[in-house]
């Protein structure tokens, strides 16, 4: 049986934009699947393994990403990762602590 | 946005003795102080944001590099520098390695847009294996800051 590609597109909803602390919890999610995993935007591919590469798309709130898995478990790193960027990286807490009072 | 518009020339350090992380972040601060960019009753409560982010996660991106930075209402432009250590920081990095660059940032808490386009600055340079070498070399700050110019001037990418 051939390893599948799925591919799905999602917008940046955070007013910050995809900084550092969500291209992390990216990056650490995509690693725990074994299929190889793009994120792309406007035709520019970077690894979604590596906080580097995902900072390098300097993604603002809006700006829609696709999101490209290929291998066996393809179609559960896509879900997993689409929820993760529709949950506003549910456990990003770094703008609340990041501004001091 | 470019390196130029936001690294501190005089505040670039690379002779960093430290071997852990609170020291680098403690001593790029102090860097800053003496460059006059930021305050002496603002930095150590700079530095403690800094720390206090790095709980929530490291910043260590990847390929020895590190972005330590918080917003903080006492800048009212983004305010960066940047440090070289030979012997390498642990940092907790996702990919395990220590550290040689590092980055730090401090952003006015009203510009999110110039702390991203900062970090996507900073990634896409150093993605390139050239360039993230060179730098990795530099032993004098003026080495540094030729580097950034020269990555500026798109001598790299």
């Amino acid at each position: 049986m051939q390893s599948p590609i799925v591919k799905k597109t999602v917008a940046i909803s955070n007013p910050q934009g995809l900084h550092a602390r969500p291209a992390e919890l990216f990056a650490r999610l995509a690693l725990q699947f074994e299929s190889d995993v793009e994120v792309i935007r406007e035709g520019n591919r970077v690894d979604a393994k590596s906080i580097l590469h995902v900072l390098t798309l300097g993604a603002s709130q809006g700006t829609e990403l696709t999101l490209q898995a290929h291998g066996v478990d393809a179609e559960d790193a896509i879900e997993a990762l689409v929820r993760l960027v529709e949950s506003d990286f549910a456990t990003d807490e770094t703008m609340s602590q990041e501004s001091p009072s | 946005m470019k390196f130029v518009d936001f690294v501190s020339r005089e505040a670039i350090r690379t002779t960093i003795d430290v071997d852990d992380k609170e020291q680098v972040i403690r001593a790029m601060a102090s860097a800053l102080l003496e460059a006059g960019r930021i305050s002496e009753e603002q930095h150590e409560g700079i530095v403690e944001a800094i720390l206090k982010r790095e709980e929530l996660g490291s910043t260590g991106i990847g390929r020895g590099v590190a972005v330590p930075h918080t917003k903080h209402p006492s800048v009212d432009e983004l305010v960066g520098t940047v440090a070289v250590s030979e012997n390498g920081v642990d940092f907790d990095s996702l990919d395990g390695e220590k550290v040689h660059l590092l980055f730090l940032l401090i952003s006015p808490p009203d510009r999110p847009g110039d702390h991203l386009r900062a970090l996507e600055n900073i990634s896409r340079q150093l993605r390139d294996d050239t360039f993230c070498k060179f730098l990795k070399q530099s032993r004098t700050p003026e080495d540094v800051w030729q580097l950034l110019e020269e990555a500026d001037n798109n001598q790299f990418v």
